[in-house]
């Protein structure tokens, strides 16, 4: 079967896409979306100018859907996008990452129900912690790019997801109840390399932003 | 052991709709077999000391044309936990028609958290209690009240359990929100 992955270039898409390849399934392209709210429910955005060149190394076609990012009015973008798709790419099922979010997953799943399509969640309800020392089984290198609670800092940035990594944070579930995965958006992550990947990808510049315990980091990656 | 029953057909949603039910299991240290319902043979099902039949995706259908595989529920005596498609198989072996919500309501699939309020105590969900679910279906059982208890109130039933077998269903997903349901039946029924 040939399915749509929707893509934000961190962890949990790309590991879905890797299980759907590893199951057998085509991946016939990547959706990203460009949204103009840096807090939309629906669309993680820190460095989403980047899937190109995840796209690029993993030899697969990108579609960038663009969107406002106003609440429930995205849905309608990315529903015209996800018709596009299944359309020119001949697609019959749509892989996410949803981990625990209802909230996205529901709108998803009322999508493709109405485009007619299978709606992949292969993540879902899947236990933080082994999830995460599976990607550092699998080989993924995946970098944290974005925290959003206390007491993440500025330090956190660019720290690979290791057994260091995990851990620490969780100790930070135990004493803060931070969910280890970052599904409540305490963190947000990128992927510079994994089994998908013909080449890893390098940071070669990097841009930090933030205050108190939000902090971003644009990478530029060759 | 306990039997986990893997409906879906296709293999992708096997990490959806199965392992979710595994890792209540497994993170409990209850023992475990997960096998495809095609697969199944009385070897299997014997060694089995309960049962759990998963649910599966909106859009897979299959398992109802293939319900006469499990017309062994007709004679198992072990506990029994239908989980959505699991609740609808149940129904068809047990001579219940399935209905569409469409068809009957004129009302869109349900999808996303509901409330539901549980008239009488279900796998740990206590009677007068109302608990959010997660429903993702299409089709409902109207379970006859000859064979079956329904314990929720409401047009659908959502749990229900056989008068004369321990055979329980629930047509939201308790994996979702819920685990201790499967917990109850995993380890106290």
């Amino acid at each position: 079967m040939k399915v749509a992955v929707l893509f934000s270039g961190g962890k949990d898409s790309i590991y879905s896409a890797w299980l759907a390849k590893k199951e057998g399934y085509e991946l016939a392209c990547l959706i990203s979306f460009r949204s103009e709210n840096k807090d939309s429910y629906m669309f993680h955005t820190p460095s989403i100018d980047k899937v190109e060149k995840q796209a690029e190394v993993m030899g697969i076609p990108l579609v960038i859907g663009k969107t406002e990012g106003v609440k429930e009015e995205e849905l309608k973008d990315l529903e015209r996008v996800i018709k596009k798709v299944k359309e020119e790419y001949e697609v019959e099922g749509i892989v996410t990452g949803a981990i625990a979010s209802v909230y996205q997953s529901s709108r998803i799943q009322k999508i493709c129900d109405k485009l007619d399509l299978e709606c992949f969640n292969p993540l879902w309800q899947k236990d933080e912690v082994g999830y995460l020392k599976e990607l550092v089984k699998n080989k993924f290198k995946i970098i944290i790019t974005g925290v959003a609670a206390f007491p993440l800092d500025e330090s956190w940035l660019g720290r690979e997801i290791d057994d260091k990594f995990i851990s620490e944070v969780v100790e930070l579930k135990k004493k803060y109840k931070i969910h280890p995965a970052g599904e409540g958006g305490e963190f947000e992550s990128f992927a510079l390399n994994c089994p998908l990947f013909s080449k890893e990808l390098k940071v070669v510049d990097k841009k930090i932003s933030g205050e108190g315990n939000a902090w971003r980091m644009g990478v530029e990656v060759r | 052991m306990i039997l986990v029953i893997n409906v879906c057909r296709e293999r992708l949603h096997y990490y959806e709709f199965v392992k979710p039910v595994e890792d209540v299991l497994s993170g409990n240290n209850i023992d475990f077999e997960t096998w495809h319902y095609k697969q199944l043979d009385e070897r299997i099902l014997n060694r089995a000391d309960k049962i759990i039949i998963c649910g599966t995706s909106l859009k897979d259908n299959e398992f109802l044309g293939y319900y006469h595989k499990f017309d062994w529920l007709l004679d198992c005596e072990k506990p029994v936990f239908g989980i959505c498609a699991g609740m609808q198989i149940i129904g068809m072996v047990f001579g219940n028609k399935i209905n569409n919500f469409k068809s009957l309501f004129g009302k869109k699939k349900e999808i996303g958290f509901y409330k539901e309020k549980f008239e009488k105590g279900f796998l740990g969900a206590k009677g007068g209690q109302e608990l959010e679910v997660y429903h993702l279906h299409d089709n409902y059982v109207k379970f006859n009240s000859k064979d079956f208890i329904i314990f929720n109130k409401g047009r659908v039933p959502q749990a229900i359990k056989s008068k004369d077998k321990e055979i329980y269903g629930v047509l939201f997903h308790p994996e979702v929100r819920q685990k201790g349901m499967i917990y109850h039946f995993a380890y106290l029924i």
